[in-house]
Parts: C-alpha cells; structure tokens; sequence
C-alpha cells in the first residue's frame, strides 16, 4: 500500500512538472499479490535501465496492480489519460490481458510481461516480451526427437497454461513433421493434493517421455507421483518450472529431468555460438552486481530485453514524430515491426506485423537437472 | 483397470479420506456447538503445513506474529469490555494478562526454538503449539459477539474470516509452495501396493483422534458441556455450562484438528498458502453427508470423497473436482425428502 502511495505520488509529481518531450513509459506490475514473484524482479531490472535513450529522457512510472485485473485496467486507464507513450505490463496473465482493450483502444503500443494469448485481431497494439509456448514446443519437440522419443504422456495443469501448451505443442509436432505422439492426456490443479490416479493411467500407458506442464513449486508434485509409480522414461518440464524451486522441493526425484528455459538464467554455460551469449552475460553481471550473486532471474530478463528493444525503436521513432503525439505512439508501433532481428538475452527478437510473439526458435534451451543445479543440454 | 490399479487407488482414495475426516469432525463439531459453518476451516490446515516448513528452514514462522497480534488485540478488546460494564480495574487486568499469557509463552519458545534445528517431532508439536490457540482467538474476535446471530450471518462471517486468513497467509509464507519432510520414511510392499510410512501415520492419527474426541464427548465433563449445548444452547445455559465457554473450546479443538491434518499432509503434497481451501471445502462435502449433525456418516461421507475423488479423477482428470461436488447434490436432495424440516432461525 505504501509503496502504490509512494508511486502515485511520483506519478503526480511527474505529470505536475515534467519536461514536455521526455519519453513517458507506464508499467503496471504486480508487486503485490499471488504473482508477485514475477513483478518484484521486474521492478528491480527496470531499476537498471537507462536514463536516457536517443537523447529523450525516459520518464518510467511503475504502478502495483495487486496481480488484480481490476487494478490493472484502472493503471492501465490512467496510463492512456496521462497520453504516455509506451505501456507495459502486467508480468500476470490475466492482468495483461484484462489490460490490452484500453491500452489498445487509446492506440498506444503494449509490451507485455506475459505470454498472454489474445483473441484473433486484438493484438494489433500488443507485444509479447516472454516466449510463446510453441517455440518452447520447438525446443523440446526438438530435443525429443534427438533422443528417439515417439510417445508422450501429457499432465497438466487445467487451465490456460496446460491447455495452450498441449495445444502449441501438438501443433508444433505436426508443422516441425516429427512422429512424436501424444497418447495419453491427464490433468490436475496446482492445489490437488494428490496426482496418484493421473500418475497410474500415464505409466500404464507408458509413453517413452512425461511432459509436466506447471509452475514453479507447483511442478514437484506430479514429478514425484510419476517416480513414485516406478516411471524409467523421460521428464520434461516447461520453462515455468525453470525455478530453483522445482529441486527444493522436488529433491533427488527430479534428477535427470529435462527443463526448457529461456538462455538468461544459466547465461554462462551457453555454447559460444548461441546468438544471446554476450547479452545474457552482460544482463546477469550487471544485475547481479547490483542485486547480490544469485539474484539472476528469467523475470529480471525479461526487464532488460525490454530495455533493449526500447533503445533499437524510439532513435527510429524519434525521426518521424516528436514524444507526446499519436504520430509517435504509431511510429514506435512500426518500428517494432520493422526493427528486424534484435538479439536480447532470452533469444533473438523478430516481431512482424503478423507475428507480435517476436522470438524465434533460436531462444528455448534444454536444461538437465544434474545434482540438484542445471546444466545445458 | 485391474485388481491392482482398483486396490491402489482405492488405497490413495482412503488416505485423502482419511483426511477429510478429520476436517469433516471439525466442521460438524463448530456447527453443532456454534451453529458456525466455518469454511476458513481448511485454512489452519495450510498454516500448520507451512509453519512446520518455515520452521524446518530455522526461521522464526508468521503466524507466530499472527498470535501475538490477534492474542494482543483479544486482550485489548476484553479489557475494553470488562470496563466498559464497570468490572474492578483488577479483575479486568488479570483476564488481559490471563488472555496474553499463553500466546506469548508459546511465541517466546518459538523463537528461542526457531534456530536451534530440533528434531522434525518436536518442531511438529511446537507448531502444534503455535496454531492451536489461533482458532480460539478467531473464535473470540469474529464470532463471540455475534453469538446469536443467524446462521446465514455467521456463514457470511466465515467467508470474510476466510479471505482474511488467506490473504495473512500469503503475507506471512509467499507465494511459492513448501514440503514437508516425512516423518517416518519407511516403505512397506503388498502385491502391487506401496504402503509408505507417511500414508500409515495418517492412519493411525485420523484414528486415534477420531477414539480420542469420542472418548472426550462421551467420559469427560467438557465434551458432555459441548454436547449439552450442541443439543439447547439456552438450555445448557440454564445449567450453568458457559456457552461463551463452549465456543471457544470448540474453536480451539477445530484449529487443532486443522493444524494437525496439515502436518498429516504435508510430507505427500506441496503446500501452498491457499491450498487449505479445497481441502477444507471437500471436508464440509463430507460433513453434508453427515446433514452437518452425525460424526460417524461424516466419516463415511469423507471416505466416500476420497474414493469418488481418487476414482474420478482416474477416469476424467479434468472432471475431479466437477465430479467431488456434484455429489453433494443428490445427497442433499435425499436428505431433505427423507426427513423435511422447516428453518429454526
């Protein structure tokens, strides 16, 4: 509460005082709340950001929306009044989606913290910074077919993560025309106690490899139960269990377990050759530097790619209109899409104006569990 | 499905039961004696897994603060009351001090004990300790002066309690889920079926509570109390039992039962601050069984959860909870063909 008072403040302070060409960047994050432990290392690398970037200074108000969709439009709104140039956020789903009408309707380009999925023909303002579940598909289906696998047992959770995943990850199979199979398809909710009758259908299936689709401390569970049961094949994890939490709690079941993720969080283990090396190293010692060993954190990442792509659009956008005007909003939009291959520390960035989920499929990395720490597949 | 898938979920299906037994005794136990449907129920189930966590990492838990506070507040408001009604300044200070006594012995040793690393039982009992007298304060700051409100009242109180807690839960464990270690790590093997020590604790604990709260209705001066007032509140009054009394105890034992069942769960499930909700709610689905007035039909209500719920979610994962709660609906449909009553309130 203090800290939303503090930020209104700030944020009254600014449009009471402010130089009328700086760059206005609003960004609705959820430091409070359920999700909270994506807006609070997002917070801390926008932190990191540049004052300044093409000589304008960034003027960047970050506004608590509680990870509640209420709260989100509500900043979201006040954003679009205040006529800022840029919105991001929220790092929750719900709260991103809730907000990208307003945002839209007011024609103000709006990067997302999340991999939300919008209705056809409703994203024509909205940027994705995270990866979408079908290039992360990509990578596994990938990794997968290295190994021979030709049957997958799918348990997910049932909602929109689960479902999207199963959906991309079939769809990127057969458009990638590996013969890998889904042949059993078992569900389950991040506060069931227990997945004992899913864990039993899935290993009397007995697929060559288990797909996991779950959050954070919410992954262990359903690993555990397929040991449990005596399952020998393979398990994969999406990159929302790429958290240390998976090992805290999953312990010595989860060895060997093989996680997708996004490059940044084990930037020094990248191959030389991967394209985001140098970036993800230089994203990890700077906020490391600055927030203790350790702290590196995919989240944190998706702050400084963003920081990224604003420096490759506005010096674009600063040559066709002035800050402040619709003409800027929609040339930052066309910069965008016309910013061409933009490397980032999570992968390489193209966004179109077809596509607005950016990545390609350069950007999932498999990561092994090897005595309770990752290692790069 | 064959002999041994059918034995082993029915076996997965009677310890989740087993469970929602002890949850469904509480819930029948606070509704007949307090006419309270308490739904933040499953709430002290997820403080007294994540306690245990936060303990087990060497750290001094929140609802340690929680007790202090609500302890604190309880004493003010006593105090406050006492004076008001022109009680001896000395006898309203001794209740105060007598209401933050405990609290604060417990919260002074949980400190102390936080760091020191003991042993995985005596953290268990201290958390034990520690969440116990939470339901009592509940009792007496949300309900006591409402005492003879409607039904629809309280239930109404118990869903704000029920945001309240979960909202101080997630202040006070994060958002991130913990689980517990095991207490006993003991494997046993019967034909296709793996018995873990965890699973025969669960047994064991569910019974011998179950033995120990009958013996408690049945021989001991408190339990026929309660019963009395489960049965005529005004009456029981008139007998001199304390319902006041009576509400607390009632509360103080269904923080009990809660904290218990979370330590039962905790080593087989990840916890999270609003997990208990679910659990709680599936054992008010098998207090219903029961019409929220029989202990022995709740047990076979929550044996019955366990098993449609480890069945269900075998044949149609996506349907398991779809499937828990639609079978309230045909046994609340028989209980009121079977015996019609009209609203006492």
């Amino acid at each position: 509460m203090k800290l939303t008072k503090t930020l209104l403040a700030l944020a009254a302070l600014w449009a009471a005082g402010a130089a009328q060409a700086d760059i206005n960047i609003g960004i609705s994050l959820p430091l409070t709340g359920p999700a909270n432990g994506l807006g609070i290392p997002m917070q801390k690398g926008i932190g990191l950001w540049p004052a300044s970037i093409g000589g304008e200074k960034l003027n960047v108000v970050v506004l608590d929306d509680g990870s509640d969709p209420t709260k989100g439009v509500q900043n979201a709104k006040r954003f679009v009044t205040e006529k800022m140039d840029i919105v991001m956020g929220s790092a929750a789903t719900p709260v991103a989606i809730a907000m990208s009408d307003t945002v839209a309707e007011a024609a103000t380009p709006h990067f997302m913290f999340s991999p939300a999925v919008l209705q056809a023909g409703k994203d024509s303002w909205a940027f994705r910074l995270p990866q979408s579940n079908a290039v992360m598909s990509h990578a596994m289906l990938k990794h997968m077919s290295k190994l021979g696998v030709k049957t997958v047992g799918f348990l997910g959770y049932t909602d929109a993560y689960g479902e999207s995943w199963l959906k991309d990850f079939q769809a990127e199979a057969a458009a990638m025309g590996v013969p890998i199979k889904v042949i059993a398809t078992e569900r389950f909710a991040r506060t069931d106690t227990a997945v004992t009758a899913q864990a039993l259908k899935l290993t009397s299936a007995n697929p060559d490899a288990v797909l996991i689709v779950a959050s954070g401390s919410g992954a262990a569970m359903p690993h555990k139960a397929i040991i449990e049961r005596g399952y020998k094949g393979k398990v994969y994890q999406t990159h929302a269990a790429a958290t240390r939490d998976l090992m805290r709690i999953g312990g010595k079941d989860v060895e060997g377990a093989y996680v997708v993720s996004g490059p940044c969080v084990i930037a020094e283990q990248l191959p030389d050759a991967h394209p985001s090396k140098k970036v993800a190293i230089d994203f990890v010692q700077k906020f490391e530097k600055a927030n203790g060993p350790g702290s590196r954190n995919q989240f944190a990442g998706h702050a400084h790619d963003a920081a990224l792509v604003l420096e490759k659009i506005i010096p674009m956008a600063l040559k066709k209109a002035k800050p402040g005007t619709p003409e800027f909003r929609a040339a930052l939009k066309d910069a965008t899409e016309t910013m061409g291959r933009t490397v980032v520390s999570h992968g390489v960035l193209t966004y179109s104006k077809d596509n607005h989920w950016g990545f390609t499929t350069e950007t999932g990395v498999i990561l092994k569990v090897v005595n309770g720490d990752w290692k790069v597949e | 499905m064959d002999f041994s898938i059918a034995s082993i979920l029915a076996l997965d299906g009677v310890t989740n039961g087993a469970v929602y037994a002890l949850l469904a005794t509480a819930t029948v136990l606070l509704f007949a004696v307090t006419r309270v449907i308490f739904i933040p129920q499953g709430e002290f189930v997820a403080y007294g897994a994540l306690t245990l966590a936060v303990l087990q990492t060497g750290q001094v838990p929140g609802t340690v603060w929680l007790l202090l506070i609500m302890a604190a507040v309880a004493a003010v408001v006593e105090a406050v009351d006492g004076l008001r009604q022109r009680r001896p300044v000395g006898l309203v200070a001794k209740g105060a001090v007598l209401t933050l006594a405990v609290p604060l012995v417990i919260a002074t040793v949980a400190m102390v004990a936080a760091p020191m690393n003991l042993p995985l039982v005596v953290q268990a009992l201290l958390t034990l300790a520690i969440v116990t007298p939470l339901g009592g304060l509940t009792y007496r700051l949300a309900y006591e002066s409402l005492a003879d409100a409607t039904v629809l009242v309280l239930l109404i109180v118990s869903v704000g309690v029920h945001f309240a807690l979960t909202g101080v839960g997630l202040l006070f464990f994060g958002a991130e889920g913990y689980r517990n270690p095991s207490f006993w790590d003991e494997r046993f093997n019967a034909g296709p079926l793996m018995l873990t020590g965890q699973t025969v604790i669960i047994f064991l604990a569910s019974a011998a509570l179950i033995v120990l709260l009958w013996l408690f209705f049945e021989r001991s001066l408190y339990g026929k109390a309660l019963r009395a007032t489960a049965v005529n509140r005004l009456g029981a009054r008139l007998m001199g039992i304390s319902t006041v009394q009576a509400g607390r105890l009632s509360f103080t034992m269904a923080a009990f039962i809660g904290a218990l069942s979370g330590l039962l769960i905790g080593p087989t499930t990840t916890v999270f601050y609003d997990s208990g909700f679910l659990i709680g709610l599936k054992g008010f689905v098998a207090a219903v069984f029961g019409g929220l007035a029989s202990y022995p039909m709740a047990l076979v209500g929550a044996l019955g959860v366990g098993l449609l719920e480890s069945f269900g979610s075998f044949w149609a994962s996506s349907f398991k909870e779809v499937i828990v709660f639609t079978s309230i609906l045909p046994v609340l449909l028989w209980r009121s063909l079977r015996d019609p009553h009209t609203e006492e309130d």
